[in-house]
């Protein structure tokens, strides 16, 4: 644990009151009874994770972080928790399958054990990249731009097609399907 | 010099089993869901702590297009369960068992 304690002060406060809030607001996305307080929690992990990155040097990715999940995914969760009724508790303590919960327990406990066992050694291999430099001088967001735009730029196009696929294929989910009149005017009314 | 890539790997290997056990233990697809979105921003912090720690950038853009897709999957996703949840009115996986054949 020396390369930790070495760090300065700050760096470790930030992380530790990061690391704090990632993982209580993740056991508080599976243990709370509600699901609004489910995506209440997911928001204070999602703003950890930003200072976690912030902390490394990825600027740009946090305030993406922060845009994209806590402003839209998470928005787009308690609409859809509002929209469709679900907004009741849920009885946590039913278990309908018979030994369920002690065997997730187990299988975490061990993906978990696993994955320190495997990295006891060293953390981290593998060579340090000779073009696209992530530390040092210049702007985040100059590199990232460069490396989204020339090295992924296939990528990036590919994902363009992905989301328009993700749009059309919303539409077409959250249509209503044609249905008699009668109905449709009950479902306004409503 | 700031905190080495191994403490965020143990957040992030902590954070990705936490979703792991929320998403084999709720049964409310809404918070499944979320549980995976926990599994993502896991898989996220660990590129961005790679990308640091061997200087390369590549893993930044990977993070990039990582939430590209998790935005598009949570769209389709909420699709589906609005599409499921007019339908019927049940509110955990057990009760989706009309695709059983």
């Amino acid at each position: 644990m020396s390369p930790v304690l070495a760090a300065t002060k700050p760096d470790l406060l930030v992380f530790i009151a990061a690391s704090a809030a990632v993982l209580s607001g993740a056991i508080g996305v599976v243990v709370a009874r509600h699901p609004v307080h489910s995506a209440l929690m997911l928001i204070q992990t999602l703003f950890g994770v930003a200072v976690l990155f912030v902390a490394q040097g990825a600027d740009f990715l946090a305030a993406v972080q922060i845009i994209v999940y806590a402003g839209a995914i998470v928005v787009l969760f308690l609409f859809v928790i509002m929209l469709i009724g679900v907004d009741k508790e849920e009885n946590v303590a039913a278990e309908p399958l018979r030994l369920q919960r002690p065997l997730a327990l187990a299988l975490g406990a061990l993906s978990l054990l696993e994955i320190v066992l495997l990295s006891r050694t060293e953390w981290v291999t593998g060579a340090s990249s000779l073009g696209g430099a992530a530390n040092g001088a210049g702007d985040n967001v100059v590199k990232l731009g460069r490396s989204v735009f020339t090295q992924y730029l296939y990528a990036f196009e590919i994902t363009s097609i992905l989301l328009i696929i993700a749009v059309v294929g919303a539409v077409f989910l959250a249509r209503r399907p044609p249905r008699s009149r009668s109905s449709e005017q009950l479902e306004e009314q409503r | 010099m700031s905190i080495s890539p191994g403490p965020y790997l143990v957040v992030a290997a902590a954070l990705f089993t936490i979703g792991a056990v929320g998403l084999l233990v709720r049964r409310n697809v809404l918070v499944m869901f979320m549980c995976v979105e926990l599994m993502l921003n896991a898989a996220n912090l660990s590129f961005v702590t790679f990308a640091r720690k061997l200087n390369d950038i590549g893993g930044q853009s990977a993070v990039f297009f990582v939430m590209v897709v998790a935005a598009a999957e949570v769209v389709i996703g909420l699709g589906i369960i609005v599409a499921i949840f007019r339908r019927q009115s049940g509110a955990t996986a057990d009760d989706l068992h009309m695709l059983k054949g």
